[in-house]
């Protein structure tokens, strides 16, 4: 990916349907620009994210994943957001024992109207493990 | 004509004759700087930056490529040293005559030139030329030129004077490089800047836009009102400038408005409302002082999606605000409009919470009169407020004046004590009220419907969405100022009525469609074709299109790839299911948009050719790829790539779903048989359906019985009458007194009840239930209440009044006895308008009387404003109080004494009473629990019951089926219950009118190999979709769970739950989003 020398991370982004998969759709309709490191994959909920689906993208070489979901009490399943916020803790612990930093997982709330944060989560998101470097599982 | 094919930095072009060099680079994405190309103009070789170098016949010449046509054959070169260094001159030489221009500046270091050698001028016209172009070429007035000759030549109206046939449209203005021109010193009239409303005024926007970034459908249009090619004479043609823009070449100036003739039945109004025109108020800074906005603005600056991004920004300086001001009640409850907004309280209230969440330290206060909370839940938002630092001051502020120097602004108002006050504030909001829409009166002759002296549509009480017109319904703030529940509330209810009256043609202009019979392509490999589109250049001028179709064409199972120009366009579909029948493909990927949009689109294209239409898949590579990486086409490219190896991973695995269907019950059960309850079963009754209505008690009518009055006159008794001996005589109603509910077993379409009556039970099957179990006036515990006689309730004392019984001339009033505090935090929301309405009543029997009501806000919302200035007219006395010094009530010698600090008089104030009317607040029905744990609907912490979404879905339960309305969800007048239960029946008839329910085809499955039974996922599911079975399997007893299809919404919060992959979603399956994550950190 990249002809210079720096280092380019990998970054998995899931993104439920009704929130921030819109909200990513309206970066691009308002032509809002973020680093191209980031794959987004579609979920119906943030709810629906297994904790072993994050930990096994970062072990299978992804530098970053990331959940992003509707923010509290606008869940389009009621408050699927929320079982995604506690299992977040769960995945921070998980992290510790595979040996990775923290920062290379990160739940976010972005609305379907919030297309400048998604732009910018996404940009802090990069950068954060830009400075980290290559996940310890990256080939 | 043949088109002409040139080489460009050795790359080869082709375009139609008479394209200029310049647009052919263009064509290849090789940037070339101009200054004075604009497209819809063609070019002109003014600024004579777009140099390049032409080689023909073995010559080459440096040429402007904007005005040098393409020629078979001809060689360009946009890069060499002779072209650089040329331009570089070109550069010294505009950076000579205009050098402070920021422009210019950045186009010239772009081609490294910072300083010029020759003698500087400052100028800020470059002269060129597209000002006096698009004047006279586009918009066809030529009122701006070149004047003088050589270095006295500049740009302007004739004779330097002002215009008059200048329009004053400001294409000069957009199209200037440089922001030299000023249009006030072109044209004779006023600039008439054309600002966004969906920005509420504070974005300019242009003719052609649209009209919010998540309008539906997204598609341009043309405000004619501004629009040079419709302002000028259609015989020149003006502008067409957005024509020349649009590649998909879909803009079309000769579509019309059409009249389509509609033959329908019944018609309901619901043109919403419009805003008070601040500007009307000139005392309070509006449209004068800058930094003074509209609520609206100041929701739109909030917005992530306004003006500022999300920042709260100062208008004047673009500085943060450190101290907003909150003005409530402007263009409400004033002489010119004698009601309530209804809806500022709460809005001003939630701006300000938000406010302080972006930026804690900002100071926000709200200038009120009197603080309506009065909604479900708005006590405790109110309260949230405060806590957060939200400062309340009671006043009606005067005038605002402006601070000159720094723009800030300063309200005058009158404290409470009677003191004049002024206090100074960065930014200043106007909570503008709610009015009846502009054309309402155009609306109402036009249908032949009243309106009342307000100007919104006349309903009554007892038929709240119906208008004098029979067949004409309306809903919303048309009738009246409201909230999004109750508006939400109401076009149910208005539904709910033209359902009842052409229940006879239901369904009748239905037409189904017809698709060809699905392919069965179970034990096929995958076949997998992908569509790559080039949407236009969206897609297309970023990403390289072909190499991703050659990339796609490497990868596992894809036995076609091809690229469109637009692959929603109505030929490509069609070609699309050529293509699939051809190569017998049984996958289908499209790479290009959002499926969010397109999705139900492209699935529709896979089952006209005959395929499941699950067995789609799509590649985002536009919203999520081109659009966001417009910079870096190489990367975009990588991540397209990206993008379609994932899609088509997930494409391999994709299998064909079914929506699965269950027949359904029409026939519905309504619980508890107050007013919303008879509503309810009577409207449901009279659309076909057959229904159970169950009443605890042996009479119908509930709390409606004990009224006595009603507002505007109406008659309680007759209308609880009529309604009672029309829900008993009604053939399809099958009335249950005395019973109550048992059971309820099943689940949305298919319910079973048992209902016991004296010791007797009895079953019915229904396919929905309403929830109408109403509310229970509370019993007060203090002011003396049942230890002096004098003392009683506001529906005792109504019962009195209407009896006729002596109950003294000085009546006395208290009202929030036991609500709005700490053991019932809500507000009663009726208390206010029964008070006034029973003091009024009381005047009119007792014309000597003296009537005064203790209150700590008065809440008469809406309409109700009218029935408290009467009261104030008619000399009934209102004194506040504060939580903290409630009224004390004593009797001394016999007399009954009630004093309370008036905080206005600011000492206690001791008057002797005939009579005392507490108000106490409605409590939740006492068997609310029980019947919520029945039906496994939840309670909220007050005790009513919690609707789906408290702004959105205000009838419905999470859980399908069931349905909510009256005093069961939240304290409320008798015609907003009516208004819910209405909303309620139609509800449930949408579900009812169906002979079978079509389930969800994403949904949960259970693998009962993989379950253990550990039950882990039953209690997240936020439908109750999950139950815990245990059957016998060999000679042992098996757990495990079983999902109930017809109330899985497909969330899959199950799935991520489950420690053994023993349950997941279809569609979603976690070998699905496994293979894309594998593919995504594929390593080409």
């Amino acid at each position: 990916m990249d002809e210079t020398n720096e280092f380019e991370p990998k970054i998995l982004t899931f993104c439920c349907n009704w929130c921030s998969y819109a909200g990513a759709d309206l970066a691009g309709t308002s032509r809002l620009q973020y680093p191209p490191n980031v794959r987004i994959i579609r979920v119906m909920c943030s709810g629906m994210v297994h904790p072993n689906m994050v930990i096994e993208a970062l072990t299978k070489g992804a530098d970053g994943v990331m959940i992003c979901g509707c923010h509290p009490g606008d869940c389009h399943y009621l408050e699927g957001n929320l079982k995604a916020e506690k299992r977040a803790e769960a995945i921070e612990l998980l992290l510790e024992d595979f040996g990775l930093e923290p920062e290379r997982f990160r739940l976010e709330w972005i609305s379907a109207s919030e297309g400048p944060r998604f732009a910018q989560v996404m940009t802090e998101m990069v950068e954060t493990v830009r400075e980290l470097g290559p996940s310890p599982y990256a080939t | 004509m043949s088109e002409i094919t040139l080489t460009i930095d050795d790359q080869p072009v082709t375009l139609e004759p008479g394209s200029s060099v310049l647009e052919a680079c263009q064509e290849l994405g090789i940037k070339i700087p101009t200054l004075c190309y604009h497209k819809a103009l063609g070019g002109y070789g003014a600024c004579r930056l777009c140099l390049v170098e032409v080689e023909q016949n073995g010559c080459t010449d440096i040429q402007a490529s904007c005005v040098y046509p393409v020629q078979e054959g001809l060689i360009v070169r946009t890069d060499t040293e002779r072209v650089l260094r040329t331009r570089r001159i070109m550069a010294e030489l505009l950076l000579a005559r205009c050098p402070n221009v920021d422009k210019v500046k950045e186009v010239a270091a772009e081609l490294g030139v910072t300083e010029t050698r020759f003698p500087k001028k400052n100028e800020d016209c470059i002269l060129c030329g597209l000002c006096t172009r698009v004047c006279s070429e586009l918009m066809k007035s030529g009122a701006v030129d070149f004047r003088g000759r050589g270095n006295t030549r500049e740009v302007g109206p004739a004779y330097d004077k002002h215009s008059p046939i200048c329009m004053a449209c400001g294409a000069c203005a957009v199209v200037c490089p440089t922001g030299a021109v000023d249009l006030s010193e072109v044209s004779s009239r006023p600039p008439r800047p054309v600002t966004s409303a969906y920005d509420a005024g504070l974005v300019q926007r242009s003719s052609i836009y649209i009209p919010y970034q998540q309008a539906i459908p997204k598609l341009p249009v043309i405000d004619r009102t501004t629009c040079m090619h419709f302002l000028k004479d259609a015989s020149l043609d003006a502008c067409r400038a957005c024509e020349s823009a649009c590649s998909a070449k879909a803009i079309d100036y000769t579509q019309e408005d059409e009249i389509v003739e509609l033959d329908v039945g019944a018609a309901i109004l619901s043109p919403g409302f419009c805003l008070f025109a601040a500007n009307q108020k000139l005392e309070l800074g509006y449209s004068w002082a800058p930094n003074v906005l509209t609520s609206l603005q100041f929701e739109r600056l909030q917005s992530a999606s306004g003006p500022y991004e999300g920042q709260i920004l100062r208008v004047s300086d673009g500085e943060h605000p450190h101290r907003i001001a909150f003005i409530q009640c402007v263009g409400s409850r004033d002489y010119e409009h004698n009601y309530c907004s209804s809806v500022c309280c709460m809005y001003a209230t939630k701006e300000a919470i938000i406010a302080k969440e972006h930026e804690p330290d900002l100071e926000c206060t709200i200038f009120y009169m009197d603080m309506r909370a009065y909604g479900k839940g708005f006590d405790a938002y109110y309260e949230r407020a405060k806590e957060l630092g939200v400062q309340y001051v009671r006043c009606r502020p005067s005038h605002v004046e402006e601070v000159p120097d720094t723009q800030n602004l300063k309200i005058h108002y009158e404290a409470e004590d009677g003191t004049h006050q002024t206090e100074e504030f960065d930014m200043v909001v106007l909570s503008v009220g709610l009015q009846p829409p502009k054309d309402a009166q155009e609306l109402a002759d036009r249908f032949g419907i009243a309106l009342d002296e307000n100007g919104f549509a006349r309903t009554a009480p007892t038929s709240p969405v119906s208008t004098s017109r029979d067949g004409v319904y309306v809903c919303g703030p048309f009738a009246e100022p409201k909230d999004i529940p109750e508006t939400v509330m109401e076009a149910g209810a208005a539904a709910a009525n033209v359902m009842a009256l052409l229940s006879e043609s239901r369904g009748t202009e239905i037409v189904e469609r017809e698709y060809p019979p699905e392919k069965d392509v179970s034990g096929q490999p995958p076949r997998i074709g992908v569509f790559v589109c080039h949407c236009g250049k969206n897609i297309g001028g970023v990403v390289d299109v072909p190499s991703v179709v050659e990339y796609a064409k490497t990868l596992p199972d894809v036995v076609y790839a091809e690229d469109n120009l637009y692959t929603c366009s109505s030929d490509t579909q069609a070609k699309m299911r050529e293509l699939m029948k051809e190569h017998n493909l049984n996958r289908m990927v499209v790479a290009s948009c959002t499926p969010r949009t397109h999705e139900p689109l492209f699935r529709d294209t896979v089952r006209e050719a005959g395929l499941n239409p699950y067995l789609f898949e799509m590649a985002n590579i536009r919203d999520q790829c081109s659009w966001v990486h417009m910079h870096e086409p190489e990367a975009a490219t990588v991540k397209a790539k990206d993008l379609v190896r994932m899609a088509v991973a997930k494409a391999r695995l994709l299998e064909p779903l079914q929506k699965g269907k269950i027949s359904i019950n029409n026939d519905a059960l309504v619980i508890g048989g107050g007013m919303s309850g008879m509503t309810a079963a009577l409207n449901l009754a009279d659309q076909g359906f057959q229904v159970h209505l169950v009443e605890k008690e042996e009479a119908l009518g509930g709390v409606m019985r004990d009224i006595r009055f009603l507002q505007n006159g109406y008659s309680p008794a007759q209308w609880l009458k009529e309604t009672v001996n029309r829900t008993v005589d009604h053939p399809k109603i099958n009335v249950h007194l005395g019973s109550e509910l048992k059971s309820v077993e099943g689940s949305v379409g298919n319910f079973s009840s048992v209902i016991a009556k004296n010791g007797t039970e009895e079953t019915v099957e229904h396919g929905a239930v309403i929830v109408a179990i109403g509310a229970v006036p509370g019993t007060p515990t203090e002011y003396l209440y049942r230890k002096d006689p004098r003392v009683m309730t506001q529906l005792e004392f109504e019962q009195r009044l209407a009896a006729g019984e002596e109950i003294g001339e000085r009546i006395i009033m208290i009202q929030c006895v036991g609500s709005r505090d700490e053991e019932h935090p809500y507000c009663s929301r009726v208390c206010c308008t029964q008070a006034i309405k029973n003091a009024l009543q009381f005047k009119e029997t007792h014309p000597r009387g003296e009537a005064t009501i203790i209150y700590r806000d008065i809440r008469t919302y809406g309409h109700h404003e009218a029935m408290y200035t009467e009261a104030r007219e008619k000399r009934v006395r209102f004194v506040r109080y504060e939580p903290e010094a409630k009224p004390e009530v004593a009797v001394e010698d016999g007399t009954l004494y009630v004093t309370v600090n008036d905080p206005v008089l600011g000492q206690p104030l001791r008057c002797e009473a005939d009579a005392l009317v507490l108000a106490p607040p409605l409590l939740p029905a006492e068997d609310a629990e029980e019947l919520a744990k029945m039906l496994k609907v939840p309670l909220n912490s007050d005790g009513f019951f919690l609707e789906a979404h408290m702004k959105l879905r205000p009838i419905d339960f999470a859980t399908d089926g069931v349905y909510l309305c009256g005093m069961a969800h939240s304290p409320k007048l008798v015609e907003e219950s009516v208004a819910q239960a209405m909303g309620a029946a139609a509800r449930a008839a949408t579900l009812l009118s169906k002979d079978e329910l079509e389930l969800e085809a994403s949904i949960s499955e259970v693998v009962d190999a993989n379950c253990d039974g550990c039950a882990y996922c039953i209690d997240p599911c936020p439908y109750n979709a999950l139950t815990l079975i245990e059957y016998v399997r060999g000679d042992q007893i098996k757990k495990t769970v079983q999902n109930n299809p017809a109330l899985c919404k497909g969330c899959g919060v199950c799935m991520a739950t489950c420690p053994k992959q023993g349950i997941f979603v279809w569609h979603f399956k976690p070998e699905q989003i496994n293979a894309m994550v594998d593919a995504a950190l594929e390593v080409e």
